[in-house]
């Protein structure tokens, strides 16, 4: 048994840390996200040109034919700078849906933009009353004549403000939470009757809600088969999931260092605060969690691409439900740690205890996925 | 054992209802009840109601306009205008630095202030913080030194709450440094507007404007400012820290919030039926309701104990400490109701004027901002730690 990375996948990691070193100080990112792009277009582009946007992307359309471990290793450097680039929107849920799912033609179409970063996609899965289930689905689409008919709304786009395409989800038969009659277009972000309102998130990214008001589109839209979006969905969400179980660990690890510094840096009553026990203990647990987090993000990447069975979405689950809770408790026992700079804008632990809290609310938070696990119980 | 209001308590909370009904502004009580911003319009717009009531200094002697209320009655008070929305009245005046001078200051410094504070003239901030003295307060460096008939103050404060609206500050300043920390501080108070003062903003986590670092260079500030004796401000100072006795542990204000999170959980759908029907969530309603509850009995135990003139020891400050986390508690609670939405920040739907539509639930854009400036309840004013050394050190006796 051996955990570490091979070397290919350890240069992979090195080459996305180099880049983020030296592009992504805490103040330029904090100009990227105020810029009304909400991140750099450089830094993006930057990503393309070494490959990194194509990791997950079959050789010949300028891939890397990366797995879930790959993939996880680019995100948590991305999570280390905090960087608020639509890496997981683009790459891995938009151009992933599309190599799931698609055919010849759409692959052929989109994949090689998403690849090289030139095209960016978004996805519209949730809505206003879905909360975290994706199977919640409203928007209908109706056929007509040969093509289709999109209304509804899709709620919380990250990425969506500036995406090139979007692959929604929309009911083309059942009822509102029926996985059976989802069906996900492919939308270009110009047409018409599609509206967007964009909204900055609270932990520095942009996204938008997307409004489809008789959206048609034609058959060649359809992405997958008719009403069977549902599992291709639930599939490339527990990629996802791996993904930004990578991610958090990124963030988890800065939100450590950034903490056992000030801890003993900082001086009260003569010493450093590290010298006082209940800090000290606070470490330890916020470390421990940091490994808990680091365990599952690797067990959740060893099953994000095998074939769907229970036991891999009973791991996805129980991963996104530790990365939840322990994303959690790092950013507020860090916060308190730290005292009142904990709280400050112009401190970047902040923004990682932002981030983390707000990796909790998506792709499903800690109690979801406990009850998702919960339903999938073994009985033996 | 009787855990019931007196009749004359019964009156009293109807003559509070009545009160509150015929002269609390709608626009302010939806903007609290909302978790809004308030301006400093909005606050003073409120003081001048209640000091025209005779209900504004409520600490304070009648000879100086304040109203003589029973624990009880407080506590009646604190209840009703949190289910109210009425706004937290901002302590430093009058609930800070005017007790202090009520029992420490001189005659002028009475006739000076206190009506000034009463009027809404001045608004007061705290500057006890500094750089390199949060809950080692003693270790303050702001330095004053005595020239002639004025002190000359250099140094820095910082985390003063509303500091960019005040135009009067009452600080801790070293005034001695040959003796022991705690015996060379002084008490002083400093017009804002004097030469030498900067105000700088901090800006928190969620992006307000809440708090702010004030600068002292070489600030000339008569004499006559200083309250009580020299070197002796660390005395006054601890009885500002332990003067409000009841009313800490925020239960009002967390009966408040939780209201609000059953009403927003009503609102918000899962599985197609309301939050508040789903067995898990209703669970995490419920069990930080059943430890409000009993935190609540803890409080009326301690308001009881000093209607009868007892003094509260260990059990206030737990109950400071589990206060703060039931509150923290529910705004985590909020914060999940909403669901993905508690990621975009829509800063327009914070104001109550916004007549767009709303992106998801009416109240919810305060929701994660809320959650995360409220990380201060476990820090400021005596962090949690520092709580929790003081039980088992001063009365634990560990
Ligand atoms: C079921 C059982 C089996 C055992 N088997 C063996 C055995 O086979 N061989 C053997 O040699 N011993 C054995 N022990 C003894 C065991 O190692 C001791 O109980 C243990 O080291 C704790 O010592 P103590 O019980 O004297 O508690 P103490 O050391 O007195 O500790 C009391 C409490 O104080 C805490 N404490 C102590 N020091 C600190 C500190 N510096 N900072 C913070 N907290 C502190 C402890 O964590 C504990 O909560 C056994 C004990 C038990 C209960
Ligand atoms: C929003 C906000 C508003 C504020 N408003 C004001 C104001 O108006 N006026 C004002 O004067 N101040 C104000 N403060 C300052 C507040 O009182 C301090 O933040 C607080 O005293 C903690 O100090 P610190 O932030 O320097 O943290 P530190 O004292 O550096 O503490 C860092 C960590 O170490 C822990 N720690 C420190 N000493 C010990 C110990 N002996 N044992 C165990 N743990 C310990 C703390 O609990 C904390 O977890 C405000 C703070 C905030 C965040």
């Amino acid at each position: 048994m051996d955990f570490r990375l091979n070397e290919e996948q350890q240069m992979l990691q090195d080459t996305v840390a180099r880049l983020v070193r030296g592009e992504y100080s805490f103040e330029k990112r904090l100009e990227y996200s105020e810029s009304e792009l909400g991140f750099s277009a450089d830094f993006w582009k930057q990503l393309g040109e070494l490959g990194l946007t194509a990791v997950p992307f079959p050789e010949e359309l300028g891939g890397f034919g990366g797995s879930g471990v790959e993939v996880q290793s680019v995100m948590t450097e991305l999570g280390r700078g905090l960087c608020i680039e639509p890496y997981l929107q683009s790459i891995v849920l938009g151009g992933g849906l599309i190599s799931q799912a698609g055919n010849d033609q759409q692959k052929e179409q989109w994949l090689g933009g998403i690849a090289s970063g030139e095209t960016r996609a978004a996805v519209g899965l949730q809505e206003p009353q879905s909360f975290y289930d994706l199977n919640d689905v409203e928007t209908r689409a109706e056929k007509s004549g040969g093509n289709y008919v999109l209304n509804g709304r899709k709620a919380v786009v990250i990425g969506g403000h500036c995406a090139d395409v979007l692959v929604v989800s929309a009911r083309t038969s059942g009822d509102s939470r029926d996985a059976d009659g989802i069906s996900l277009f492919l939308v270009p972000a110009d047409a018409e009757g599609l509206e967007r309102r964009t909204y900055p998130t609270i932990d520095g990214a942009k996204g938008c809600d997307l409004f489809l008001n008789n959206v048609t589109v034609g058959a060649e839209a359809l992405l997958g088969e008719e009403g069977q979006g549902a599992g291709v969905i639930e599939y490339q969400a527990g990629r996802a999931i791996a993904a930004l179980c990578g991610e958090a660990v990124g963030v988890m690890e800065v939100a450590c260092d950034l903490t056992l510094e000030y801890l003993k840096q900082r001086k009260q009553f003569g010493v450093p605060i590290g010298r006082f026990q209940v800090l000290q203990h606070r470490m330890v647990d916020m470390m421990s969690e940091l490994e808990q987090a680091r365990s599952m993000a690797i067990l959740a990447a060893s099953v994000a691409d095998e074939p769907q069975s229970d036991e891999r979405r009973r791991i996805l689950a129980a991963a996104k439900n530790v990365i939840g809770r322990s994303g959690q408790f790092i950013s507020e026992q860090g916060i308190q740690s730290h005292g009142g700079i904990g709280m400050t804008w112009e401190y970047n632990f902040a923004h990682y205890a932002k981030r983390l809290i707000m990796i909790n609310h998506q792709l499903g938070d800690d109690d979801f996925h406990l009850e998702r696990y919960a339903t999938l119980l073994q009985a033996s | 054992m009787n855990m019931n209001y007196t009749a004359e308590e019964l009156a009293f909370r109807d003559e509070v209802r009545a009160f509150l009904d015929e002269k609390l502004p709608a626009d302010i009580a939806a903007k609290v009840k909302g978790f809004r911003r308030l301006s400093k319009e909005d606050h003073q717009r409120w003081q001048k109601i209640l000091s025209e009531q005779g209900w504004y200094a409520t600490h304070w002697p009648e000879e100086y306009g304040g109203v003589k209320w029973t624990p009880v009655q407080k506590h009646i008070w604190d209840e009703e205008s949190c289910r109210y929305g009425v706004p937290r009245s901002i302590p430093f005046g009058v609930n800070m630095v005017a007790p202090v001078i009520i029992k420490f200051g001189t005659e002028e410094q009475k006739q000076k202030y206190l009506p000034r504070i009463l009027s809404g003239e001045d608004w007061w901030c705290q500057g006890y913080s500094e750089p390199g003295a949060g809950s080692d307060l003693a270790s303050l460096k702001t330095r004053a030194v005595r020239e002639g008939d004025h002190y000359i103050v250099n140094g820095q404060k910082t985390w003063t709450t509303l500091g960019q609206h005040a135009n009067m500050i009452f600080c801790l300043v070293r005034t001695n440094t040959e003796v022991k920390a705690q015996e060379g501080i002084s008490f002083l108070l400093i017009d804002m507007n004097t030469p030498g003062i900067t105000v700088r903003p901090i800006i928190t986590l969620d992006g307000e404007h809440e708090v702010n670092e004030v600068f002292f260079e070489d600030v000339k500030v008569p004499a006559e400012n200083l309250v009580g004796e020299e070197d002796k401000g660390w005395t006054y100072a601890k009885y500002l820290l332990t003067y409000e006795r009841t009313g800490l542990a925020g239960i009002g204000l967390s009966k408040a919030a939780l209201q609000h999170l059953k009403e927003l959980a009503s609102r918000r759908l899962k599985n197609g039926k309301p939050l508040i029907e789903d067995t898990a969530f209703s669970q995490r309603i419920a069990q930080v309701e059943i430890d409000l509850m009993a935190a609540a009995i803890s409080n009326l135990r301690i308001v009881a104990s000093v209607e009868g003139g007892g003094m509260p020891g260990a059990e206030s400050s737990m109950l400071k400490v589990r206060g703060t986390e039931i509150r923290q508690a529910i705004n985590d609670l909020a914060r999940r109701a909403i669901g993905p939405y508690a990621i975009p920040f829509v800063e327009e739907e914070l104001d109550l004027d916004y007549d767009g539509d709303f992106l998801s639930d009416k109240n919810a854009a305060p929701l994660a901002a809320q959650y995360f400036n409220n990380r201060k309840l476990s820090i400021f004013g005596g962090s949690n730690e520092i709580q929790k050394n003081i039980v088992s050190k001063m009365i634990l006796g560990l």
